[in-house]
């Protein structure tokens, strides 16, 4: 309530746009003692008067408000408009009330006529018709707002907000317009986005988070997902010609980074992955340092000479895979004539009770 | 109005009003995912962007390198996005073939639960091109084969066959491919009978799957081919199973005693 003003008189250019009766003022979510009282809404303010007292009058400027919302009615509840505001300018006129806990307002409509009022308040809102009116330009106006918001991220919030729904709505659209802001500021340039890289990451990870609870997943397209998938298997120092030189032993520790990379999913499917695959999902793992078809075979055929957990190995067809060391078709073998030799007996016995 | 503490009234009135909250907090959880949704475009929507225009400068620092990649795993953005140059298309060099060539595996990877690791070349290309984002260059599919050539040393696992304009891509190569298998399964508990159609039903696969299957069991002289079963389709029988029809059927314990 300390952004309102005595009411002097109109100011020029100022037009009456709505009336209402009925009306009661809250600070925040107090009430306040201007209750029963008549409304307008002009180009320039909201005046608030006093119905048994006239000479009693209030105003709020429009460009002080922030943002509205309407509070619907309910049982013993009129309902109401709810006001947040910017901070009380410098020079402000003085006013019904010096200092106040909350950085909003309420009207409070006994009378109704409340989704009118919000309707006609919103377009002036928009059409903000007091800027061309005051002789301040355009440009001092917005960097006025612009400073102001930064300094309010500077200082502390020492203000209490409000509880209930309009509380819990007002801290959502704080986030998300920090988010909002947060976002455009950091990729106007490619600088500016290395400063702010960790916290972009983070926010983009909470983001990710956040549809995925409440939607399942960012996307509905399967290559998406999986190509998500191995970009985060990311290598923050992949093996490069510029860190390990070219030759035999830039292969060699190219092969330890694939095994280290690749061992996990290499066992996840079966101890066996097309050699191709594998291609793709290194290249993925290592983002922009891209390894040709040629590195990658060489790095491969070094595994045969060191003690790693994958090998590479070679079809009569042609095909080539990377196979988990420990996979063996001896022991695959094995495994497959104890099957066999388990359930032949398990058919013989079966066959000779029916005989 | 007074609120009354007690009676059918008051539990009605109560009943009103946590619908009116549960109706709010839906339009509030609503809401929010929209935000949440619109925060998502505009960082996919950047991230593509800065990949097009900075990647040279992205590549110089290992450590954003790598935040950047983070951030494009995250929201599922793809950090290749080489233009292709007069040179890389004359010589076929340079990083735009090795990257389509990641991309298109990248599709045959995700797509195999569906495809069994066959997909057309016109579906791979309008695949890679919804991948590849806005700021993607056009490809060809003269372009997709060049690229799938260039990894010929990988081994022969992944091909492109066909004629024309119907050209396939096996990703994954018969020694490998569990399709094989769930077919013989199949025709096993049919009586060594099957029909494309059918086994499209019942496994809910493609037709182009379900028959390249069919073909190469031909070929590897496990299924023999019946045109003349019915009009619409070719049939295929497994003689593997012929026996066990058979000695189902005349109840014989096993064929040794048979013999003698």
């Amino acid at each position: 309530m300390d952004r309102f003003v005595w009411f002097i008189g109109y100011e020029i250019g100022e037009e009456k746009i709505y009336s209402g009766t009925g009306i009661r003022l809250y600070d925040g979510d107090t009430k306040t003692c201007y209750e029963n009282g008549n409304v307008t809404l002009t180009s320039y303010r909201i005046i608030w008067q006093d119905a048994s007292n006239t000479s009693v009058q209030i105003c709020l400027g429009l460009n002080l408000i922030k943002s509205t919302e309407k509070q619907a009615g309910g049982l013993g509840k009129s309902p109401k408009i709810c006001f947040t505001l910017d901070d009380v300018p410098v020079n402000k006129d003085p006013g019904p009330y010096s200092r106040s806990r909350y950085n909003h307002v309420r009207l409070s409509f006994r009378n109704g006529g409340d989704n009118e009022f919000f309707t006609r308040c919103t377009k002036q809102l928009q059409e903000k018709k007091w800027l061309a009116g005051k002789l301040r330009a355009n440009q001092t106006a917005s960097a006025h707002v612009q400073t102001s918001l930064v300094e309010k991220s500077k200082v502390p919030e020492l203000r209490i907000s409000a509880s209930g729904i309009g509380g819990i709505r007002r801290d959502i659209e704080e986030t998300n317009r920090k988010n909002e802001a947060s976002i455009s500021n950091a990729f106007q340039d490619l600088s500016k986005l290395m400063n702010k890289a960790k916290e972009m990451v983070d926010l983009s990870n909470t983001i990710a988070t956040k549809i995925k609870e409440k939607k399942g997943d960012i996307t509905d397209d399967e290559t998406v997902k999986f190509k998500a998938h191995l970009l985060s298997l990311g290598i923050p120092d992949p093996v490069t010609k510029e860190t390990h030189g070219n030759g035999t032993h830039y292969h060699m520790q190219l092969a330890h980074e694939i095994c280290k990379v690749l061992r996990s999913e290499v066992d996840d499917s079966g101890g066996i992955m097309l050699l191709a695959d594998a291609y793709c999902r290194i290249n993925r793992a290592r983002g922009l340092e891209l390894l040709s078809p040629d590195d990658l075979l060489n790095a491969c055929k070094s595994l045969a000479n060191l003690t790693l957990p994958l090998k590479l190995r070679e079809f009569d067809s042609g095909v080539l895979v990377l196979q988990s060391a420990i996979h063996r078709d001896e022991l695959v073998i094995k495994q497959t004539k104890q099957l066999v030799r388990v359930n032949f007996y398990d058919n013989m016995s079966s066959q000779i009770e029916v005989v | 109005m007074r609120r009354r503490g007690m009676g059918a009234g008051a539990l009605m009135k109560k009943k009103m009003q946590d619908e009116k909250y549960k109706q709010k907090a839906n339009e509030m959880a609503t809401q929010q995912l929209e935000q949440l949704s619109q925060h998502l475009e505009a960082f996919h929507a950047n991230l593509e962007e800065f990949a097009a225009k900075h990647k040279q400068e992205i590549r110089r620092d290992p450590q954003f390198r790598h935040q950047f990649q983070m951030m494009c795993a995250s929201i599922g953005v793809d950090p290749l996005a080489s233009g292709k140059g007069f040179w890389s298309e004359m010589l076929g060099v340079g990083s735009f073939y090795y990257e389509l060539g990641i991309q298109a595996i990248e599709v045959c990877i995700a797509t195999r639960p569906v495809n069994g690791g066959i997909i057309s070349i016109k579906e791979l290309r309008s695949r890679l091109l919804k991948t590849r984002g806005k700021y993607g260059q056009d490809i060809s599919i003269d372009d997709i084969k060049m690229s799938i050539k260039k990894l010929k040393l990988l081994g022969t696992g992944f091909s492109v066959y066909g004629t024309g304009d119907n050209l396939i891509v096996q990703s994954v190569p018969s020694e490998l491919n569990m399709d094989h298998t769930e077919i013989l399964e199949f025709a096993q508990k049919h009586k060594g009978r099957v029909s494309p159609s059918q086994i499209m039903k019942a496994l809910s696969w493609g037709r182009e799957r379900s028959v390249s299957v069919l073909e190469h069991l031909v070929r590897e002289e496990m299924a023999w081919i019946d045109t003349q079963a019915s009009p619409r389709e070719t049939w295929y029988w497994f003689p593997v199973f012929f026996i066990e029809q058979r000695r189902a059927s005349i109840q014989l314990p096993d064929e040794n005693s048979q013999e003698n």
